[in-house]
């Protein structure tokens, strides 16, 4: 597949490690011209060195920051041209039971991995509309649709990134803008190991295949999304999983 | 340069995808030249552009004939 995204320019949110770092450096591998944000300089410049290679970009954004999403969308029209690939990825965990969830835990997940998403979305959309076309892939999570204990928050902000996907995709379908999600299962990244070793193993009981997925799993799945052959699967969401859930 | 009433008649032309005899002065855009809630926005996107302003939301709302469009520009944007 290498090389059927040249002269598309992706926007990648939560591009320095993990899930994000593997996606933008598989977008990169096939041609875009990949812009990855970081909240920090450091992970800003951490973007730029991985990508360097392939004349890939780092930023700084922070996604609960609507004027820094917008500015920064004008920014790259500027330097680059229209954003054309726009993969939301940034996202955090504030576990907690509900019974001890604060409101703040539970606004911050909302604000960081939902609302982020219609910020980007809708910074997008004037010179995806104007280009008619654009590729939105957002990344939910399996728990956006089993449900865990402790994440009823990020459950919940994974879910709306599912629901928003497919009321986008009817909206600006006309306009040969898709819009997508990738749903990844146990995935070995920072967030991950932070979890209990318990809940691991649990979980890796569930996988059919027996091993945790990789970053580079999921970057797989964007980049098919966002690839031409992709041109006519909008509003769905791609299960990466292992086989830990068939819905 | 053409007239107010020229440019915005091409835009709507343009983006509608109509004819242009269609596009009288007191054409609505929904009722009479077809356009969805979508081609709306667009269209007021497309004006904006031309007539290098910004149309407010609850404005853009307001503009749903061709002439309403003229007058907007007219009233907002300096020639």
């Amino acid at each position: 597949m290498s090389g059927n995204l040249q002269g598309e320019v992706a926007l990648v949110t939560g591009a320095s490690r993990g899930i994000g770092a593997a996606i933008a450096q598989r977008l990169a591998q096939a041609g875009a011209t990949v812009i990855g944000t970081a909240t920090s300089a450091a992970g800003a410049e951490a973007i730029a060195a991985a990508l360097a290679a392939q004349g890939g970009h780092g930023r700084v954004l922070d996604v609960t920051d609507g004027a820094a999403v917008e500015a920064l969308v004008e920014a790259l029209g500027k330097e680059f041209g229209g954003v054309s690939i726009l993969v939301n990825n940034a996202g955090i965990t504030r576990d907690q039971l509900l019974l001890r969830m604060k409101d703040e835990d539970w606004q911050a997940i909302l604000d960081t991995n939902l609302s982020s998403v219609f910020r980007t979305s809708k910074a997008v959309m004037r010179g995806m509309m104007k280009a008619r076309k654009g590729r939105i892939i957002s990344i939910a999570s399996v728990i956006g649709l089993t449900g865990n204990p402790g994440q009823a928050n990020y459950a919940a902000a994974k879910a709306g990134i599912i629901a928003f996907s497919k009321s986008l995709a009817r909206e600006i379908g006309s306009r040969g803008i898709t819009v997508n999600v990738v749903a990844p299962g146990f995935v070995q990244t920072d967030m991950t190991a932070a979890l209990p070793e318990e809940q691991k193993k649990a979980m890796l009981d569930q996988i059919a295949l027996g091993r945790l997925g990789q970053p580079a799993d999921i970057a797989e799945a964007v980049a098919f999304l966002a690839s031409p052959g992709a041109a006519w699967i909008t509003g769905e969401t791609l299960h990466v999983n292992g086989g830990m859930y068939m819905p | 340069m053409s007239s107010i009433e020229e440019r915005v008649k091409k835009i709507v032309v343009e983006q509608l995808g109509v004819k242009e005899d269609e596009v009288t002065q007191n054409a609505s855009f929904v009722d009479d030249l077809g356009a969805d809630s979508l081609d709306t926005v667009e269209l007021v996107m497309a004006l904006e552009e031309e007539f290098e302003c910004e149309i407010p939301d609850e404005e853009a709302e307001k503009i749903t004939t061709v002439q309403q469009a003229v007058d907007y520009i007219k009233a907002h944007v300096k020639a």
